[in-house]
């Protein structure tokens, strides 16, 4: 019973399909996990949306539904956009990610594109950017401008994804300043502007004078750039968005998120019927990652420095997780001669020698 | 410990405190009077909205204190008007008032999500602000944390040592004698929730023009919850809710300094984070363990609706 209404949706979705294409433009879904806003993950999300529906023409329609919740409800919500017509859906939150794996069992005839995760199918790809990238030439630029030799770093949750970040960003410093040290408070929250300015400020106060985040709000860079009245060299990196509105003279750049050429080659690729599977994982080679504005602070030769490092990372010359990449305990994770891999890059849940924190117990 | 950071960590906990206190004390007062309102998470987020609103077209912070304590007493309104005048259960409407208010937070604060203001100067009390050690951590806040010590002696000395204080507390303990002997409970306890609301308001003001000078959806992040929870830690007293609140900030400040520090400890930050919800448990657990200690702590008609005519 079940297959055969199974077949019969497929068969009334491919007539629906085909029928589509010829006439009317083609309906795209984009799930996120909180609302737009002004910045951070999901308004970078968004930005990509308008600029693939822009680089598309006519072609296409776009919908979003906002502030969905990982889990049951996102389903729903994946269904609801196939079901109203929508021929590509995007997830852009990983607990979307079994979800999107189960709508796109159900509609082999749609196309499904899952962000930040591992899962993929004949209908469904993913997709993600090399944050780490852009966080060692933050932390390049943080090495050279310090002078307490401290860097303050608020995360959300010791995942992966956040270790890349706060380990590129230690490796980035030490290259440039062996002596520097970074701490990490754990906030346990992605979005609470009032804990993370908090961890900002303790920081700051244990003598950090280059604080980043990887949390949702610009907190971090608003309140730095409200101490830098008291200390001329506190400086804040801002992260997911440009937040330099909220910071013009505490931000000297960021790790930005780029998503518009992957939509829009991703969505003409299954419009000519030519994709074949999605695993991209990209960085500032792909245009994926930018760094935002460097501030004028940020003296020419440390700017040249950066530009050239980021060559060497476009060009594959230079890898942030070159080894050796020695682990706080002294355990050398790679050894010298060869470049972290990407399944060792997923499975980081160590911090690098650099580190003065204490990583949250398991 | 060095003495600077020690001061730190006092300047940190009594700002993290401060949006704690001011809602929980108006909470404290609605409490005391036989309300249940639980829609304070709601009605932060309106004031911190409203807040912001009217100091960005404004520019004036004072205006924006208002404008939250407005659009507090207006929420505060919104439940009295179900709960006590069409007699709605108290704990469904409070909970609707906090999605509601969430929400509509969120939908009136759209246009402002991009805007920054300017933070708000700090005011050093004369004189004390230069004293070792507890200067920096003590006086040199900004107005509002004034304002919340000031707003713990008030309401203290209101319920304990005025008239109209104690008729509050009647209202709260025994709604019948005292509309028995002619005083117009459902009124009283009108001005009990506005009052709340107001605070609540104020809190929700601290928070979006004072502490982070920013609006985004869901910026209050359960600290209305927080503040219902300290009223029942402080057993409904007053300087008990002001130790709450700065245990509450003591164990998110001090568990940040203590990551930041690197300093060795195998404590997870969750379960310090978990701490006061631990110690709230507990609490009730002690003051409900008989009726005796129950009837001494939390007012004895609190969520019960009154009706003059029955």
């Amino acid at each position: 019973m079940n297959s055969r209404k199974n077949v019969v949706t497929t068969l009334g979705g491919l007539i629906a399909a085909s029928v589509l294409s010829a006439a009317a433009p083609t309906q795209v879904g984009f799930v996120y996990v909180s609302p737009v806003g002004d910045a951070g993950w999901t308004f970078q999300h968004d930005i990509g949306r308008k600029e693939m529906e822009k680089a598309m023409g006519g072609q296409v329609t776009t919908k979003f539904v906002e502030n969905v919740p990982e889990g049951a409800d996102a389903e729903r919500v994946i269904r609801g956009l196939v079901t109203g017509g929508s021929k590509i859906v995007f997830t852009t939150s990983f607990g979307y990610m079994n979800p999107t794996e189960k709508v796109a069992r159900a509609f082999p005839d749609k196309f499904f594109f899952h962000s930040t995760g591992y899962k993929t199918g004949p209908n469904m790809g993913i997709y993600n950017a090399r944050f780490y990238e852009g966080r060692y030439l933050c932390g390049v630029i943080a090495g050279k401008m310090t002078k307490s030799n401290i860097a303050g770093y608020v995360g959300a949750f010791p995942i992966p994804e956040v270790m890349q970040g706060i380990n590129a960003f230690t490796q980035g410093m030490r290259s440039v300043n062996p002596k520097a040290e970074v701490r990490v408070i754990w906030v346990n929250s992605w979005f609470d502007p009032g804990k993370e300015r908090e961890a900002a400020l303790t920081l700051i106060s244990q003598g950090a004078d280059m604080v980043t985040h990887h949390t949702d709000s610009t907190a971090i860079v608003q309140a730095a750039e409200e101490k830098h009245k008291e200390n001329k060299n506190l400086y804040a990196f801002s992260y997911h968005s440009d937040m330099s509105k909220y910071g013009p003279t505490a931000q000297l750049t960021g790790t930005t998120h780029h998503w518009g050429a992957f939509y829009t080659r991703t969505v003409k690729e299954v419009l000519a019927g030519t994709w074949k599977g999605t695993n991209v994982w990209g960085g500032f080679k792909e245009g994926m990652i930018k760094l935002a504005p460097l501030n004028k602070a940020i003296p020419a030769n440390v700017k040249a420095m950066v530009e050239k490092e980021q060559k060497a990372i476009e060009t594959g010359k230079h890898h942030p997780f070159a080894g050796p990449v020695v682990a706080q305990d002294g355990q050398v994770k790679v050894p010298k001669g060869r470049n972290m891999t990407d399944a060792e890059l997923g499975a980081m849940d160590y911090y690098v020698q650099g580190v003065a924190s204490t990583l949250p117990k398991k | 410990m060095q003495p600077s950071l020690l001061s730190a960590i006092l300047f940190a906990t009594i700002v993290a405190g401060t949006p704690l206190i001011i809602a929980a004390v108006g909470e404290l007062v609605t409490e005391k009077s036989g309300v249940l309102n639980l829609g304070t998470e709601g009605i932060m987020s309106m004031g911190a909205v409203a807040a912001f609103a009217v100091t960005v077209h404004t520019g004036s912070p004072v205006l924006g204190i208002l404008a939250g304590m407005t659009a507090g007493m207006a929420m505060g309104l919104v439940f009295a008007v179900a709960a006590l005048t069409f007699m709605a259960n108290q704990v469904a409407s409070g909970l609707a008032l906090s999605i509601f208010g969430v929400g509509l937070s969120a939908f009136i604060g759209k246009p402002y999500e991009s805007q920054a203001l300017p933070s708000v100067a700090t005011w050093n009390v004369p004189g004390l602000h230069k004293l070792p050690l507890v200067g920096h951590a003590f006086f040199e806040h900004q107005g509002l944390v004034y304002f919340s010590w000031a707003l713990l002696a008030a309401v203290a000395w209101f319920l304990y040592r005025s008239r109209l204080g104690l008729v509050l507390r009647a209202v709260g303990e025994a709604p019948v004698a005292a509309h028995s002997v002619g005083y117009n409970v459902v009124r009283i306890r009108y001005m009990a929730v506005l009052f709340g609301g107001a605070m609540a308001g104020v809190a929700g003001a601290f928070l979006s023009v004072f502490h982070t000078p920013l609006w985004v959806e869901g910026m209050v992040a359960g600290r209305g919850w927080i503040a219902l929870a300290l009223v029942v830690f402080a057993t409904w007293r007053p300087a008990r809710v002001m130790v709450g609140a700065y245990l509450f900030g003591g164990c998110m400040i001090t568990q940040m300094f203590v990551q930041g520090s690197g300093m060795h400890l195998n404590i997870p930050s969750q379960f310090l984070s978990a701490l006061p919800y631990a110690a709230t448990i507990i609490v009730l657990v002690i003051i409900s363990h008989n009726k005796a200690t129950i009837r001494l702590n939390s007012p004895a008609s609190l969520g019960q609706p009154f009706s003059p005519e029955a």
